[in-house]
């Protein structure tokens, strides 16, 4: 009798454990953690942006200096065509410095619907900064493996205020809680952006997607890679750098 | 009446000068005519096309929309209400929602001006009827410069994608269904023409127009709040300046045909006051005062005009007849060059005025200039010019 009520826990705790680990966190929750590991305090990037056009495919690498959501300075650093190119965002706005020129742009209305320098990154794009969890609902819509990770899938609906994309798909790192791959929706529900994760790295405790490709679907080509090639998390950034001043330094 | 019948007599005594300074007055007489006919008709047929096509008797632009400040326009979107409402259910304007958007003709991105016209208008030349087809889901209208640019034709499709009244993105394939022809750039280049409500409810922006048309001849301009009133003197502005800083350009050319033929006349009267002084002594001695004198040189110079445009009619007014009633063709890769809505051939426009107005002109220097020369004659003793001399 005692063997067989032994027998019985094991198998409920067998059974109880089975079900916790098939069913999947709350939609909010992955949502949730994965805001959470995206967002950082201040964070500088060294990092290589290849374009690949219909000829050929051109490299542009950049350093980034990135205060929370609002604050981020770029300086391009090679090609010499494009070197001194710098780009300083605050909240919504957006200007450029090209050092050719001597001149200050800032970019708003139509020119954010421009590509960033030919890549299939739009100015808009860029701008977007958003926490997903605010301006999205959200259900698991089932599980894959991505990079050879079990991911949570997601499909992410528009609550209604002012999001550029109406819908969008993610892919989540089930364990590290990384977007891994995401598709962008219109909201005629036709594709319009994907981005797809090619390899993941671990700085200082965080998780960071190293290599990823953007695309514009509706542009075609093979898209544009960014890799990662230092990252350097809770850096010491002097205030003067998210300043307009600092754009013809 | 001597002073008429011997400055005549006088000027056809001169042989080949007096031809040679009458060919070169005349040519800039002709240049002229032609150049200052050739603007205004250029002005008529612009101002023309840019009303039927674009303007119509003036438009009603929502508050802050400026179509040069590309910033401006996601926001240029209100409800029609009131009187502009009234209007367009008379029939008297046509509203216009225009949105930005992007193209992808062959997987570029062409940034574009997603315009929204009534299919059942009548006011401007635009061919919306067009839009009026069933077959397709998103009809689109575009012009040939638009054509050439994208490298769409006329049953083409392709995806268009626009950010809706929430900033939301959206996109859908849209079909070429017409590609029209017209000279108004302004209507054409980096622009899709779709059916109004379509767009409206693409842009979540129902019953919304960013510009309202009003009929040719509209007037008194009603003031409605939020919508400002823009009529075609101001409409039409930039064009005028275009055309009048080509204006000011091409006066260069017959500005140097003008002064050459000055600068012949003046030497002319120069040599024959130095050559007849003893003439001039003979005429002071059988009686001629010096102003009779004076006058009889001058009109000598100035018959030069009016023997100017006798030559100039001989062939000018056949030339100006033909430009005028065949026009002047361009080559089709430069009528955009301009800058204005111009068409394959320009008809210049000859008023009486301007003809009028370009014979005083010439007179009127031609004879300061032959009078100049004869100032020294006021100074002249007849004695001393019976003798040759001129002091």
């Amino acid at each position: 009798m005692k063997k067989t009520c032994v027998c019985a826990m094991l198998a409920m705790a067998f059974l109880v454990s089975r079900t916790m680990a098939q069913t999947p966190p709350s939609a909010e929750s992955i949502l949730a953690r994965t805001d959470q590991n995206a967002v950082s305090g201040n964070k500088i990037i060294l990092s290589a942006m290849t374009i690949h056009g219909r000829r050929d495919s051109r490299s542009i690498s950049s350093k980034s200096w990135i205060q929370g959501k609002d604050k981020a300075f770029t300086e391009y650093l090679a090609p010499a065509r494009e070197k001194g190119i710098k780009m300083l965002k605050l909240g919504d706005q957006l200007w450029t410095y090209s050092p050719d020129a001597d001149r200050t742009i800032s970019i708003s209305g139509h020119m954010l619907r421009q590509s960033v320098m030919g890549s299939d990154l739009s100015y808009e794009d860029m701008l977007e900064d958003r926490e997903l969890q605010t301006i999205y609902n959200a259900r698991v819509v089932g599980e894959e493996t991505v990079l050879e990770r079990p991911c949570w899938v997601l499909e992410l609906t528009s609550k209604g205020e002012e999001v550029a994309y109406y819908s969008r798909k993610v892919w989540v790192d089930k364990e590290r809680f990384v977007v891994l791959k995401e598709e962008m929706y219109a909201k005629s529900n036709k594709l319009l952006k994907t981005l797809e994760v090619k390899s993941v790295i671990r700085v200082q405790g965080r998780w960071v997607q190293n290599v990823l490709v953007f695309k514009d679907v509706l542009k075609g080509g093979e898209g544009t890679e960014f890799k990662i090639t230092a990252i350097e998390f809770e850096a010491a950034i002097p205030e003067y750098i998210f300043s307009k001043a600092s754009l013809r330094k | 009446m001597i002073i008429p019948k011997l400055a005549f007599r006088n000027m056809l005594g001169a042989g080949a000068k007096t031809w040679l300074n009458a060919v070169v007055l005349s040519m800039a007489f002709v240049a002229i005519i032609w150049s200052q006919g050739l603007y205004i008709g250029i002005d008529a047929e612009v101002s023309r096309a840019m009303i039927e096509a674009e303007c119509g008797g003036g438009q009603y632009w929502v508050e802050g929309y400026d179509p040069f400040d590309p910033f401006t326009i996601q926001d240029a979107h209100r409800p029609l209400t009131g009187p502009l409402r009234t209007l367009v259910e008379k029939g008297q304007a046509t509203p216009f929602l225009i949105v930005q958007g992007t193209i992808y003709p062959g997987g570029r991105i062409v940034p574009v001006l997603l315009k929204g016209i009534d299919p059942g208008q009548k006011l401007l030349s635009i061919p919306s009827s067009v839009l009026k087809t069933a077959d397709n889901e998103l009809p689109a209208l575009i012009g040939a410069r638009m054509s050439a640019t994208s490298g769409l034709k006329k049953g083409d499709t392709v995806t268009v994608r626009w950010r809706d009244a929430k900033g939301t993105f959206d996109a859908k394939d849209l079909q070429i269904v017409e590609v029209m022809r017209t000279t108004v750039q302004s209507i054409d280049s980096g622009q899709i023409w779709l059916p109004l409500q379509t767009l409206q409810e693409m842009a979540g922006m129902p019953s919304e127009a960013t510009i309202v048309v009003t009929e040719k001849n509209y007037g008194p301009a009603v003031p409605i709040p939020g919508w400002t009133f823009k009529n075609l003197d101001y409409l039409l502005d930039d064009i005028k300046s275009v055309i009048q800083a080509k204006t000011i350009g091409s006066s260069i050319l017959y500005s140097i045909l003008l002064f050459l033929a000055m600068l012949a006349i003046f030497n002319t009267q120069l040599l024959s006051i130095w050559r007849r002084r003893k003439e001039i002594g003979t005429m002071m001695a059988l009686g001629f005062s010096r102003g009779k004198v004076i006058r009889l040189f001058t009109l000598e110079g100035a018959l030069n005009g009016v023997l100017a445009a006798l030559v100039g009619a001989v062939y000018g007014i056949p030339l100006l007849a033909y430009t005028a009633t065949h026009g002047l063709g361009l080559p089709a890769d430069q009528i955009d060059s301009f800058g204005i809505a111009i068409s394959e051939k320009l008809y210049p426009t000859y008023s009486g005025a301007l003809v009028i107005g370009t014979t005083i002109l010439v007179f009127s220097i031609t004879t300061i200039v032959s009078f100049m020369p004869t100032r020294k004659i006021a100074k002249l003793k007849p004695t001393d010019a019976l003798r040759g001399k001129l002091t």
